[in-house]
């Protein structure tokens, strides 16, 4: 079986590989690419670890197909800092302790930030409602909706 | 295993017609994508629809919405117009799963995956939808209801597809509304669902009815009595009463973890009531 060359950008950045049909993007990045922030938390759409940007748009990469990323514009969590300085959201899940073993952290901040870009002023039930689709075993989300909470005030005010 | 993204439908036909082995359409492929994964369905091409010209195009069409098969949920609810004018569909392709799912699912690809609670089936069954599809043997209209045949069946016929889903003009005053009943408050599947379209004249009597009924029976139900109870009156509260009663007469539910059939039964017609006063307050002029 010959396998799909597909040419893509990702986190700004050309980037090509060579994958197969039934491959997923979240496998494509995993594997192939060796983006490994991206988490595997189910391969079922359930649990959001896996939560990337596509064409401006936050989905499962468990649930895109590598082949489809051709020509597109895909966003990782390793896109999310400029150089050395954290992005206010991962400042923000430190300070809070928003986290505990870190699987689901990448999903929660990739699907942060794009709650963020959209509505830079969320109340908790829409920041709640919007992170409805990533799941965290260890720290009952509290910690995580104040941390997305606190970041979008600090960066309301830089602005 | 192939993965082919034609740019016409006539290309898509034909390679769904004439590739050998299984040919599956991909639209968001949130539910493919997962069947793929638990070793079934098998597939030998995976047809990507995303790229056809058109299809992921909201348009306007003789007073109505023509809907690309492949325009996710988020596009839609972000369609201010379309949202005034048919916010009962637009609300139960919404409930679909979860933001990132929202990004991919298709109101096509859940009336296509076929199963009995696909959230959005009713709305456009209430919404009295036209679905367009195309094969081998050119376009034909479908009425969305003859769509699914079964829990994971549907009447397309080898090689077709559905392009695009219609909704009809916005007759004066009418509203539509869907409910579903799931245990917790997000990311689940309905236990039941239900929905309800309706017109008044001017003076604020019922002139016509939908009402659809979700996740009860194998396939989506178009309850016909529970219509005629309202049809003629101003959705008082006998006809609320015997719209209630056509729901859960018409409601034939499995048991099963969500649910048991007598509680699904019941909300059958709970939810009947509700989306019926929603869709009468959306209408406007009537309440
Ligand atoms: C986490 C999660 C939560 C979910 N929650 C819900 C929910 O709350 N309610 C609900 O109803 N569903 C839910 N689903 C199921 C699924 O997201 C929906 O059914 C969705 O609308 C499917 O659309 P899609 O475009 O992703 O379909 P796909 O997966 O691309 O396709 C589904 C099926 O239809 C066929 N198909 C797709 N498009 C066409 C077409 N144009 N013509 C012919 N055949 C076609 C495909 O070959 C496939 O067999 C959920 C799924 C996940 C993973
Ligand atoms: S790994 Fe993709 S949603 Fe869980
Ligand atoms: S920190 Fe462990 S799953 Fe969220």
């Amino acid at each position: 079986m010959s396998r799909i060359h597909v040419t893509t950008t990702i986190n700004g950045e050309a980037a090509e590989f060579l994958c197969d049909a039934g491959e997923t993007l979240l496998d494509v990045l995993r594997d192939r690419l060796g983006l490994t922030g991206s988490k595997e938390g189910c391969g079922t759409g359930d649990c959001g670890a896996c939560s990337v940007v596509l064409d401006g748009r936050l989905v499962c990469a468990c649930l895109v197909l590598g082949a489809e990323a051709e020509g597109r514009t895909v966003g990782t969590i390793e896109g999310m800092t400029t150089g050395e300085a954290l992005h206010p959201l991962q400042r923000k899940f430190l300070e809070h302790a928003a986290l505990q073993c870190g699987i689901c952290t990448p999903g929660f901040l990739v699907a942060a930030k794009a709650l963020l870009e959209r509505t830079p002023d969320p109340t908790e039930e829409e920041a709640r409602y919007w992170l409805a689709g990533n799941l965290c075993r260890c720290t009952g989300y509290d910690k995580i909706i104040r941390a997305v909470l606190d970041a979008a005030a600090e960066m309301r005010e830089a602005h | 295993m192939h993965y082919v993204s034609p740019t016409t439908t006539d290309e898509a036909v034909r390679i769904l017609s004439s590739a050998p082995g299984a040919c599956r359409i991909v639209a968001g492929g949130t539910d493919l994508l997962v069947q793929m994964r638990s070793g079934m369905p098998e597939a030998d091409t995976l047809l990507d629809i995303k790229r056809i010209g058109g299809l992921r195009e909201i348009a306007r069409d003789d007073g109505g919405w023509r809907i690309g098969a492949a325009v996710s949920g988020a596009e839609l609810g972000e369609h201010a117009e379309l949202v005034g004018e048919w916010p009962g569909v637009v609300e139960a392709v919404n409930l679909i799963g979860s933001t990132q799912i929202q990004g991919r699912a298709t109101m096509a690809g859940n009336l296509c995956n076929a199963s009995p609670a696909a959230d959005s089936v009713p709305a456009l069954v209430a919404a009295n939808a036209v679905v367009r599809v195309v094969g081998p043997e050119g376009v034909r209209d479908v009425p969305v209801l003859d769509i699914p045949a079964g829990p994971g069946k549907t009447t397309l016929k080898r090689g077709e597809f559905v392009s695009s889903i219609y909704l009809p003009a916005k007759t004066g005053q009418s509203g539509d509304a869907y409910l579903r009943f799931i245990p917790r408050t997000e990311m689940d599947i309905a236990v039941v669902g239900c929905a309800v379209w309706l017109a008044f004249d001017a003076a604020g009597t019922c002139t016509e009815a939908r009402v659809a009924l979700g996740a009860v029976g194998p396939k989506v139900i178009l309850a016909e009595e529970a219509a005629r109870a309202l049809v003629g009156t101003r959705i008082d509260e006998p006809a609320l009463d015997a719209l209630v009663a056509a729901c859960s007469a018409a409601a034939r539910p499995i048991a099963d973890k969500r649910g048991t059939v007598a509680f699904r039964t019941h909300v059958a017609g709970v939810l009947a009531r509700r989306a019926a006063l929603i869709a009468k307050n959306r209408a406007g002029g009537a309440a």
